[in-house]
Parts: C-alpha cells; sequence; structure tokens
C-alpha cells in the first residue's frame, strides 16, 4: 500500500464515513439551529440596547455600555464555561445548547450593539433636527428617519462579526452539544479513525464558506462611497 | 451567593493556580500574535501581486481559514494529525492553528490597509530607484499600518481571547487552570475569578478600540 493510499484510508475512509456520516448531517442541523438562534435573539437584543442608548439616559448609558465592554472583553469560552459549570450552584441546570446558545447571544449582542451605535451616531445631526421639525415625534424620527441610514452603514462590519461569533457555535463541542464537532469528536473516539473529523470539516466549509463569500460581496456592495 | 460564586477561601487555594494560568495565556499571547502578524503580513504583500494564479489561490486560502471555526483546525491537528503518524503535541498545534487562523484575519486587514494607501506613494518611491520590495515595505506598509491600527488592535484583542481555545488541548492557560481547580473544589470561584482576570486584563483595550471605532464611523459622515 503507497504512502497515497495510506493516507486516504486514514483520512478519507469510505467505509467510516458511510457509518457516520448521519451523525455528522444531525450535528450540522444543530449547529444551523444554535447559530439561528444566536443570529436573531443576539441582533435583536444589540439593536436593543442601542435604541435603548439613543434616549440619552445617563445612568441606564453607563450600565450599558459596561455590559458591552464585559461581553466584548471575555473570551466567548469562558463565558460558556461559566455559565455550563457555574450556574448548577446555584440550582440552575441549563445544558449545553442553552449555555453556548445564550454565551454567544450575548457576545453578539454585544458586538451589534457597538456597531448600531457608532451607525446611528454616524447620521449627520440635521437629518434630526429635520425630520422633528416637520412634526415627527422622537420615536418616529429614531425609527423612520435615523435608522435606515444607521443600518446601511452598519450591515458591512455587522456582517463580519455575525459570521466569526457564529462560527463560535464550535465551542459547545467543549460542554457536550451535539453540535458537528461534538459528533465527529466523539465519533473519532469510536472509530479510530479521523474520517469523520474530515467530513465534520467539510460540512463546516459547505455552511460557512458561502456566508464568508457573500459577506466580502456585502463588504464592496455597501462599500461607503467616499 | 458570595459564598458560592467567589468564596475567599477557595480563592485564595487557587491563587497561584491562576496566576500561573495568567503567564502562560501572556506568553502564548506573545507567541501567537507575532505569529499570526508574520503570516499576515506575508498574504497581504502576496496579494499586491497583480498576477491571477496568485491572486485567486490566495483569496480560496484566506476564505478557507476564514470560514473554518478555529477550534475545528485545532481539534482537526490534534485529533486528526497523529493518526498519519505526526505528532505535535498541544502547544505545536496551537502555534500553528493560530498561525493559519489567525494569519488569514491579520492578512485580510493589512490588505485593506494596503489599499488605502494612494498608488502614487508606490510610483514615487520606485521613481527614486527603491525596488518594489524596498517601496513596499519602507513607504506603502507603515503607511498602510496607520491607516488600519484600529482593526488590527481589534484583531489581536481576538487572538488573545481566542487563547483560551488551547485549554481544550490541555494546555495550561488561565481558562484551564480555573477549571482544574473547579473540579477539585467543586466550587465555581476559580472560574469566575478568571472570568474578572480577563476582563481587568482586556478592559482598557476594548475602551480604546470603541474610542477609535466610534470615530472612524463619526469621520466619515
Amino acid at each position: 500500500m503507497g504512502n497515497w493510499d495510506r493516507f486516504v484510508e486514514t483520512f478519507f475512509n469510505a467505509k467510516v464515513m458511510a457509518k457516520y456520516w448521519p451523525d455528522i448531517l444531525s450535528g450540522l442541523f444543530v449547529t444551523i439551529e444554535l447559530a439561528a438562534l444566536i443570529v436573531v435573539t443576539g441582533l435583536i437584543a444589540g439593536l436593543a440596547l442601542a435604541l435603548l442608548r439613543s434616549l440619552g439616559i445617563r445612568p441606564l448609558n453607563w450600565l450599558i455600555v459596561f455590559v458591552v465592554d464585559l461581553f466584548r472583553a471575555l473570551p466567548p469560552l469562558v463565558i460558556i464555561v461559566l455559565i455550563y459549570f457555574g450556574l448548577p450552584s446555584v440550582d440552575l441546570v441549563p445544558s449545553g445548547f442553552v449555555s453556548t446558545w445564550i454565551s454567544l447571544a450575548l457576545v453578539l449582542m454585544a458586538f451589534a450593539e457597538e456597531i448600531f451605535w457608532a451607525g446611528i451616531t454616524a447620521v449627520p445631526r440635521g437629518q434630526w433636527e429635520a425630520a422633528r421639525s416637520t412634526g415627527l415625534s422622537f420615536g418616529q424620527t429614531l425609527l423612520g428617519v435615523v435608522l435606515p441610514q444607521a443600518l446601511r452603514i452598519t450591515i458591512p462590519p455587522l456582517t463580519n462579526r455575525t459570521i466569526a461569533i457564529t462560527k463560535g457555535t464550535a465551542l459547545g463541542s467543549v460542554v457536550a452539544v451535539s453540535e458537528i464537532l461534538g459528533q465527529a469528536s466523539s465519533a473519532v473516539s469510536n472509530s479510530y479513525n479521523p474520517s469523520p473529523l474530515t467530513l465534520g470539516a467539510a460540512a463546516y466549509l459547505v455552511l460557512f464558506l458561502p456566508v464568508v463569500v457573500l459577506g466580502r460581496w456585502i463588504e464592496t456592495r455597501f462599500a461607503w462611497k467616499r | 451567593m458570595i459564598e458560592t460564586f467567589l468564596n475567599a477561601a477557595i480563592l485564595k487555594a487557587a491563587w497561584p493556580i491562576l496566576l500561573a494560568g495568567l503567564g502562560n495565556t501572556l506568553a502564548l499571547s506573545l507567541l501567537v500574535v507575532p505569529l499570526g502578524l508574520a503570516g499576515g503580513v506575508v498574504l497581504a504583500l502576496l496579494s499586491t501581486v497583480r498576477v491571477q494564479w496568485v491572486r485567486w489561490p490566495l483569496m480560496a486560502w484566506v476564505d478557507f481559514f476564514r470560514a473554518f471555526p478555529p477550534l475545528v483546525l485545532l481539534i482537526f491537528l490534534y485529533a486528526g494529525l497523529p493518526f498519519a503518524g505526526l505528532e505535535m503535541g498541544g502547544f505545536g498545534c496551537v502555534a500553528v492553528a493560530f498561525f493559519l487562523n489567525t494569519g488569514a484575519y491579520y492578512g485580510e486587514v493589512l490588505r485593506a490597509g494596503i489599499e488605502s494607501v494612494p498608488a502614487g506613494q508606490i510610483e514615487a518611491a520606485r521613481s527614486t530607484g527603491l525596488s518594489r520590495l524596498q517601496a513596499l515595505a519602507h513607504v506603502v506598509l507603515p503607511q498602510a499600518v496607520r491607516n488600519v491600527m484600529p482593526d488590527l488592535l481589534s484583531n489581536t484583542l481576538e487572538v488573545v481571547k481566542l487563547t483560551s481555545l488551547a485549554s481544550v488541548v490541555a494546555l495550561p492557560e488561565l481558562l484551564f487552570q480555573a477549571r482544574q481547580a473547579q473540579s477539585l473544589t467543586y466550587n465555581p470561584t476559580p472560574i469566575v475569578a478568571a472570568a474578572v482576570i480577563y476582563f481587568l486584563l482586556l478592559w482598557p483595550v476594548v475602551r480604546l478600540l470603541s474610542r477609535l471605532e466610534n470615530r472612524a464611523l463619526a469621520g466619515r459622515r
């Protein structure tokens, strides 16, 4: 058996792959579910915080800035481990799935708030004044005039951040979530062959490569014309 | 509550373990940040080559490692490659994974920086007799780095946070040490303490960054 055959036998073992691809596929669905939950809740929470911040209530804003700083500074894996291993001490027992979801949603919330807020402050003051002078209320101005302009600027950085954080779903494998990496790792230890990891790697690429390419396209499409 | 999450006795016992972990996290960061930067500079310089058979593979390389979760890369190196007789150990795997992953990100940031430097700069430099590489290294790169300083800093922050992944392959950095202490004491205080240490270490960087970013975005009006 030549080197090449041995390499194929090791990393692309058809028999092992045939046996374990359903596991990887179910892992893929868990990853997609987790990613979708994180993106939706994280972005909504981030937008909500940015809108709250625009009300300009001093003590509230300090609190928002602190929370945002906190979740920007802490490594996501530390937050996951803290929730998963820490909360059971007060009789709250979140599953690995819930721990990963909450942790990454909080991280995305922090980054999204920062980006949304920067977008809102980047809209010229004249826009506010003009809208208010036509008789729109504060809320109407914010939602109908300022936010649509702010969102346009925020799309490229927001897309990149969202992709980067969503890739963190793989961290769930550390707290026993049966997403792609978790399934692949246990299949490797059951079969004594790394082919499931190859499959898992392929699954990640199938999932994220289109998103990365899309992100690249969005970055040029929405680029701020100078 | 405080008894559970910030137990003074346990904190006192776990302190030396955590401190050793912090030292290793800092040492690891001092290794992987320059490593990723070096990879990024190479990728960014390659991206200035206007030849199709360099550009396309380069773009594919960068997108590949941007799409690949770093933990998956790390596990592949750590648990997969030994089957092919390639045993690098936890430390070697972390170094290689960070070089590949963060190199791709640094490469993208630096490429954007290089593209932000007007073409006239390189033409002027070449006309004074500098070679292409000299012009890139002494004229373009310093300006490029200055233009994308916030992004470089933000990426570096992410890299330092990412060193916590090394705990998965049993490198005794801060998170790993905290988890060891937690499983010995059946108390989450060490993990809370580790989180506080991470926060105190990285908060100043986050503050600085959010200032730089707000200014950059506001400046586009």
